[in-house]
């Protein structure tokens, strides 16, 4: 018995040293996962990562089944998802994945945006890591934007309208870039093909392709940690900085835990809750509106953007002028990219940093969410005030950061990270 | 690979003559995958006029039609209508249309050839959602002085029963009246204005 099990082993290991003759196997195995050193003290923050992976994977697998009964046309497309709901066999269960798998990225990404809100993960020398994060963020956003087009219901025709008439808001080009984006005079046919060919195509590519950069980069210059504490200045006599651990079998195991869990709460919103109807709105997840078929006669009494996109809706919304509207709108998405700079504060993590930076960021997360809120609810002046006086504090956290981070009283950063 | 042998000038030369002539073509391939996405001819040639028979129109009543895609309102004003329309001007940010998108025939008070029917392209232009006709006893939740009109879903602007903006709202100008003729009393033709020659 053993010795036909070491027989199997040495097979094994021929096969890999074979390979490995011939394909860096062994090499990329150790650089990213048995000889990778993340730091020791990563904890509940540093889950989404790779979470966000594993959504990926789902969102990749569900959406391939998914278009093989799926029909990019106007007149087929609203039937089709029903077909894939009611007559394909578990047609519902990959919808409901791919559909849950949307918000469920969406909730994981901005934790780990959060993540490096906290550990001052983007400063230097992660900024490349934290552009081409934003990168993947704006281009999920896209992604997602181009997907809801596709069941062809009255809240992707109309969603897709408001935002294609974003474009059309900017000065000179704006109508020309609509009408370019659309390739019709309306949001059609023609446009709901082409969305088709970019949300099955063109994003899943380039995001695939950058998220192997934001792997490349983060490993390249290693995993900030809840300290924010550099652990390359400090190895031990083989190299090895002595607060790491290898990514493998360590953080690969605890991962696996941590994926485990989190499909027990993915698969308990799949099963029992896909719409995400929470008293008080449409459903989060799936909107009501969009269980009638696209009529570009009639907007729905009640229209909201999915939840992901509700804070920069309602910062669009708190503008009373259309260009302006539109500009706050971009700037409150793109402001992120300029953090590594606007931060001027010599300490990264939070732990460390004085009461400025704790009581800005607070702030800022309680805005956004307000923010979020108030996306989804529809217009009276009391919200429409409310939402200027949070769109105001949102784009303060990002205009203020270089004065109130270079002021502040920070804390002695200890040379080791801390349990 | 000795210095001797190597032709610098000449590696620089194909290197830049290459990097040139490929960047050119390069650039104009784009051309034909940018144009690929503008409307075909075949969009283009989809808009064609639409006839409506206005005879079963109520006053106070208002027809829903489609043309090029979007939706066309015809409303059939009554006289209070026509008057709470005159009372407005100074809540309206281009009471006269002087900014807005309309025929010559149609910039007038009541943006209409006659005053009794609106014709109005129902996309609010602000970001293109189509409004919804609140008519004067239903208006509450707009506002109190509330003289009918329309209300965009989306992000709360308001237009008035001749499709003038209000002030304060994000809408920048009065909503868009297509090119229309009345063939007879009850039958209008919706993006066309010139009289036709009669063979």
């Amino acid at each position: 018995m053993a010795k036909s099990n070491g027989t199997f082993v040495s097979v094994l290991v021929g096969a890999r040293d074979w390979v490995d003759a011939r394909f860096p196997l062994m090499k990329i195995w150790n650089e990213h996962l048995a000889k990778y050193y993340a730091p020791k003290n990563f904890n509940f923050w540093y889950f989404f990562g790779a979470f966000a992976l594993l959504v990926l994977g789902i969102q990749v697998v569900t959406g391939i089944w998914l278009t093989m009964n799926y029909k990019p046309s106007a007149e087929e497309a609203f039937a089709s998802v029903e077909y894939i709901m009611r007559d394909v066999e578990w047609g519902w269960l990959i919808r409901y994945m791919h559909s849950t798998g949307a918000s469920a990225f969406f909730i994981v990404i901005y934790l780990h945006m959060f993540r490096a809100l906290l550990y001052g993960s983007y400063k230097k020398p992660r900024e490349l890591l934290w552009l081409s994060g934003m990168a993947l963020y704006l281009l999920l956003m896209g992604e997602a934007f181009f997907g809801y087009l596709l069941p062809w219901g009255q809240m992707s025709y109309w969603g897709a309208q408001v935002i294609i008439s974003l474009f059309g808001a900017l000065p000179i080009i704006g109508e020309d870039l609509s009408l370019w984006i659309r390739g019709d005079f309306v949001v059609s046919d023609v446009t709901l093909n082409r969305f088709f060919a970019l949300h099955v195509i063109a994003f899943p590519l380039l995001i695939l392709g950058l998220v192997g950069f934001h792997i490349l980069a983060l490993h390249e210059v290693g995993s900030n940690n809840p300290d924010g504490i550099d652990i390359k200045k400090n190895k031990n006599a083989d190299g090895i900085p002595v607060d790491g651990i290898p990514f493998h079998p360590y953080y690969t195991v605890k991962d696996l835990m941590g994926a485990v869990v989190f499909l027990i709460f993915f698969f308990a919103v799949v099963f029992f809750t896909p719409e995400m109807k929470i008293p008080g709105t449409q459903g989060l997840f799936l909107e009501s509106a969009n269980f009638i078929q696209a009529n570009p006669l009639q907007t729905p009494e009640h229209i909201a953007p999915v939840w992901y996109f509700t804070p920069f809706y309602a910062i669009l919304r708190a503008v009373p002028s259309q260009l302006g509207g539109v500009i706050a709108m971009g700037l409150a998405v793109n402001l992120f990219l300029l953090l590594p700079w606007l931060d001027r504060s010599p300490v990264r993590s939070f732990r460390y940093r004085g009461r400025n930076y704790r009581i800005a960021l607070a702030l800022f997360v309680i805005s956004f969410i307000v923010l979020g809120w108030l996306g989804l609810q529809v217009v009276t002046p009391v919200y429409t005030w409310m939402s200027r006086f949070f769109t105001v504090i949102y784009f303060l956290f990002f205009l203020l950061m270089p004065f109130y981070t270079a002021l502040d009283k920070d804390k002695t950063v200890p040379d080791r990270v801390t349990n | 690979m000795e210095n001797k042998t190597l032709n610098q000038s000449r590696r620089r030369f194909l290197t830049t003559a290459a990097t040139v002539v490929g960047g050119f073509g390069a650039a104009a391939a784009t051309v034909p995958f940018v144009s690929n996405m503008s409307p075909s001819a075949k969009t283009k040639a989809i808009g064609a006029p639409v006839e409506v028979d206005i005879s079963k129109l109520e006053p106070g009543g208002r027809l829903i039609e489609k043309w090029q895609g979007k939706p066309i309102w015809i409303l059939r004003r009554t006289n209070e209508m026509l008057q709470d329309i005159s009372s407005l001007n100074d809540k309206l940010s281009d009471p006269q249309s002087d900014n807005s998108a309309q025929p010559d025939y149609a910039k007038n008070e009541f943006r209409a050839l006659k005053e009794e029917f609106l014709v109005v392209i129902g996309i609010c232009t602000h970001l293109g959602c189509s409004p919804s006709f609140v008519l004067k006893e239903d208006g509450e939740s707009i506002s109190s002085d509330w003289m009918g009109g329309f209300f965009c879903p989306c992000h709360g602007s308001r237009f008035d029963l001749a499709g003038r903006v209000f002030k304060g709202v994000p809408a920048p100008n009065n909503l868009v009246i297509p090119p229309y003729k009345f063939i007879s009393d009850t039958r209008l033709l919706i993006g066309e204005d010139t009289e036709e020659v009669d063979g």
